[in-house]
C-alpha cells in the first residue's frame, strides 16, 4: 500500500539529479513532490486547524439544545449540517468534536512512542536478561487482539477520556517496543557502533549519538501509521460509551447517539463517521508517503 | 519437527500464565473494593463479608492470584453479578454466536482478499491492482462500526432488503442455522469482512510480488515452464506467510467483534462484554477476555505449527 501507486504520473519517473544535500533534505524534497501525501497532510492540517479554532468557527454553541429544532436535515438555514437528537448544531459539534477525537487519537501514540521506544531501545541495546524480561512481557500483551485489550482495560477502569487514553497507550506500547527493539538490535551490530565503543565511548553516548538518530526514524514512521488505528479505536471506545462522556462532543460518541436517528435523518447520522474516515485515511496515506520518502521498509 | 513442536507448545505455558495474570489484574484495576464488583452494589454487608472470604480478597495479592488460577484451571470462571448464573455457561452460547459471524466474515474476507491480492500481485499496475490497493487502504482506514451503520441505512432503511439488527431463532431439525438467521447475519458479516479483505489483499499482493522477483522464478521461466506451473511454485512459497496473516485476522475477527455486535445487537461475546461493562459485571468481563485471549493464543500456536508444516525452514529456527 504505497502512496505512489495512487499517483501514476510520479511513479517511475526518474527525477533530475539534484546536488546532494543530505538525507533529510532528500526526504523533504520527496514529500513535497508527492502530491498525494501533500494533499493528505494539507487536509489533516485543515482538520486540526478547524478543531483548534472551533471557538471562532462554530456558528453556535455545540452544547445548546433545542426541543423544537431536533433532527433537522442537512442544509437547514442556520444549521448547515443539520441538528442532532437534542437539537444541537451538527457542524459546531463536529468542529468541537474534532478536538477530542484528534487528542484521543494522537496522545496514546505519542505516550506509547516515548515509553515503548525507550523500553525497546533499552531491550535492544543492553540485551541479555533485560531484553528477556521486556520482550517476554510484551509477548503476553500480544495474546490479546488490540480492540479486545483496549475494551478490557478501559472497561475495567471505567468510562472517561483519561481512562480511554491510558487503555490505548497500553495497547500501543507493545508494538512500539518490538519495532524499537528490532531496529536497535540491527543498528547495534553495525561497524560504527563497534568503532565508537572501541574508541572508549560510554553506553549513554553511544545511544545518544549513534543509536537514536538511526533508530528514531523507523520507529517514528511506524508510530505515524498507528495514529489512524488510534483514531478509529478511540472513537470506537467513545462509541461504546467508554471514552468521552456526554454532553461533550466527540465523533465516536456523536455516532453512537445519532444511531437512533438513522430512520429519521440517515445522512446527518453518518457525518461524524465521515470525519473519522477522512482523518484516518489521510493519516494512513501520509504515513505511507513518509515511509516511502524515508525509504524505510518495515 | 517433533523438537520444534514440543518447544512451541511449551512456550504457550508462560504466555497463558501471563494472560491469566493480566486478566486477574483487571479486577484490581477497577476503582473501588474488588469485592463490590463481585457482590454487586446492593449486596448486604454479611454477604459482602462472606464473599470477601470466599474469593480470598482478605488475603495477599499473590495468594489471591493463585486461588484465581486454581479456580480458572478447574473450569470455574465465577458467577455473573447481574444474573447469578455461572459465567462459563453464559459464555458458551455467546461464543457460538460470535463464531457464526467470525467464520462468515472469514469466508467472505479471506476469499475476496486472496483473490484480489493474488491477481494484483501477478498483474502489477493493472486495474485489479489499483482496486486491491484502494480496497486495502479503505479496509485499514474505515471505522467499521460506522460502515455497519451506513450499510444498515442503505440495505435496511432505504432499500428494505435485509433486517437491521438482531439474530433470529436458530435452525430446526438437522439445520444448525436457519434462513432467517442467515439474512440477519449478512450485514454484520459483510461489515466485518471489510478489514480482513483489505489486509489479506495487501499481504497476498506483497508476498506474491516478492516471490515473483526471486531468481528461481526466472530460472523456471527460462526452463520454459507454463504460467500455471509457475503459479504453483509461487503459491507454495507464499502459503506460510498467508497462513500466518489469515490466522491473525481470524483472531482479530473473534476478539474485535464487540463494536459490530453492538451496532447490530448480535448476541455474541462482544455484546455480552458490552453489557458486562455497563452493569459493572466484572466476573463476566474477566471470563470473556480470558476465553478470547486463550483462543487467540491457541490459534497462534496452530498457525505456527501449520507454518512449520508448510515451510521446513521454520522448524530449524
Amino acid at each position: 500500500m504505497t502512496a505512489s501507486s495512487f499517483s501514476p504520473t510520479l511513479k517511475d519517473v526518474p527525477s533530475p539529479r539534484a546536488p546532494s544535500h543530505g538525507y533529510w533534505s532528500t526526504v523533504r524534497r520527496r514529500v513535497l513532490s508527492d502530491r498525494v501525501t501533500m494533499a493528505c497532510l494539507i487536509i489533516l492540517l485543515a482538520i486540526l486547524a478547524a478543531a483548534l479554532f472551533a471557538d471562532a468557527l462554530a456558528p453556535v454553541d455545540p452544547l445548546k439544545t433545542s426541543m423544537v429544532k431536533r433532527l433537522k436535515p442537512i442544509g437547514t438555514p442556520g444549521f448547515l449540517l443539520g441538528t442532532d437528537e437534542l437539537g444541537r448544531d451538527i457542524l459546531s459539534r463536529l468542529l468541537f468534536g474534532g478536538r477530542m477525537s484528534l487528542l484521543m487519537g494522537f496522545l496514546p501514540v505519542a505516550n506509547a512512542l516515548i515509553v515503548g521506544g525507550l523500553l525497546g531501545i533499552a531491550a535492544g541495546f543492553f540485551g541479555g536478561r533485560l531484553n528477556m524480561a521486556i520482550m517476554r512481557t510484551v509477548d503476553v500483551f500480544y495474546a490479546f487482539p488490540s480492540v479486545l485489550l483496549a475494551v478490557a482495560i478501559s472497561g475495567a477502569l471505567g468510562s472517561g477520556m483519561k481512562n480511554a487514553i491510558v487503555a490505548l497507550t497500553i495497547v500501543f506500547i507493545p508494538p512500539l517496543v518490538r519495532i524499537a527493539e528490532t531496529v536497535t538490535t540491527q543498528v547495534r551490530g553495525l561497524d560504527f557502533v563497534e568503532a565508537a565503543r572501541a574508541s572508549g565511548a560510554g553506553s549513554l553516548t553511544i545511544i545518544r549519538v549513534h543509536l537514536l538518530p538511526n533508530v528514531l526514524g523507523p520507529v517514528f514512521v511506524y508510530a505515524s501509521g498507528l495514529v489512524s488505528v488510534s483514531i478509529i479505536l478511540a472513537s470506537g471506545l467513545s462509541f461504546l460509551g467508554l471514552g468521552v462522556e456526554p454532553p461533550q462532543a466527540e465523533w465516536g460518541l456523536m455516532l453512537n447517539t445519532l444511531r437512533q436517528a438513522i430512520y429519521v435523518q440517515p445522512w446527518v447520522a453518518i457525518l461524524p463517521g465521515v470525519m473519522i474516515f477522512i482523518t484516518s485515511i489521510c493519516c494512513n496515506m501520509a504515513s505511507d508517503g513518509l515511509r516511502s520518502a524515508m525509504e524505510i521498509k518495515l | 519437527m517433533l523438537g520444534y513442536l514440543l518447544r512451541r507448545i511449551l512456550y504457550v505455558v508462560p504466555i497463558a500464565l501471563g494472560v491469566t495474570l493480566l486478566v486477574f489484574a483487571l479486577l484490581h484495576l477497577a476503582p473501588g473494593d474488588p469485592v463490590n464488583a463481585v457482590a454487586g452494589p446492593d449486596a448486604p454487608a454479611d454477604v459482602v463479608e462472606t464473599l470477601r472470604h470466599a474469593y480470598g480478597f482478605d488475603r495477599s495479592l499473590p495468594e489471591q492470584y493463585l486461588l484465581y488460577l486454581g479456580r480458572t484451571l478447574s473450569g470455574d470462571l465465577g458467577v455473573s453479578v447481574a444474573t447469578g448464573r455461572p459465567v462459563a455457561g453464559e459464555l458458551a452460547s455467546a461464543f457460538a454466536n460470535t463464531l457464526i459471524l467470525a467464520i462468515g466474515a472469514a469466508i467472505v474476507g479471506f476469499s475476496a482478499g486472496i483473490g484480489l491480492g493474488g491477481v494484483a500481485g501477478f498483474h502489477r499496475g493493472g486495474p485489479i491492482d489499483h482496486l486491491a490497493t484502494a480496497l486495502s487502504l479503505v479496509g485499514v482506514s474505515v471505522p467499521h462500526y460506522w460502515l455497519g451503520m451506513v450499510l444498515v441505512i442503505l440495505l435496511a432503511v432505504q432499500w428494505n432488503l435485509l433486517p437491521a439488527m438482531g439474530m433470529a431463532a436458530g435452525g430446526a431439525g438437522p439445520w444448525l442455522i436457519s434462513l432467517d438467521q442467515v439474512r440477519h447475519a449478512l450485514l454484520p458479516v459483510l461489515t466485518m469482512s471489510v478489514i480482513p479483505t483489505g489486509i489479506v489483499a495487501r499481504s497476498v499482493r506483497a508476498a506474491v510480488g516478492e516471490v515473483l522477483e526471486k531468481d528461481f522464478i526466472q530460472a523456471l521461466q527460462a526452463k520454459g515452464l507454463r504460467q500455471g506451473a509457475i503459479m504453483r511454485h509461487v503459491i507454495r512459497n507464499v502459503s506460510p506467510t498467508i497462513v500466518a496473516v489469515l490466522g491473525l485476522q481470524f483472531g482479530y475477527l473473534l476478539g474485535g467483534s464487540i463494536l459490530i455486535e453492538t451496532v447490530f445487537s448480535w448476541p455474541g461475546t462482544g455484546f455480552l462484554l458490552n453489557e458486562a461493562i455497563f452493569k459493572r459485571d466484572l466476573p463476566v468481563l474477566q471470563g470473556i477476555i480470558l476465553m478470547l485471549a486463550m483462543f487467540f493464543v491457541l490459534l497462534n500456536l496452530a498457525v505456527d505449527i501449520a507454518q512449520a508444516g508448510l515451510d521446513p525452514r521454520m522448524r530449524r529456527s
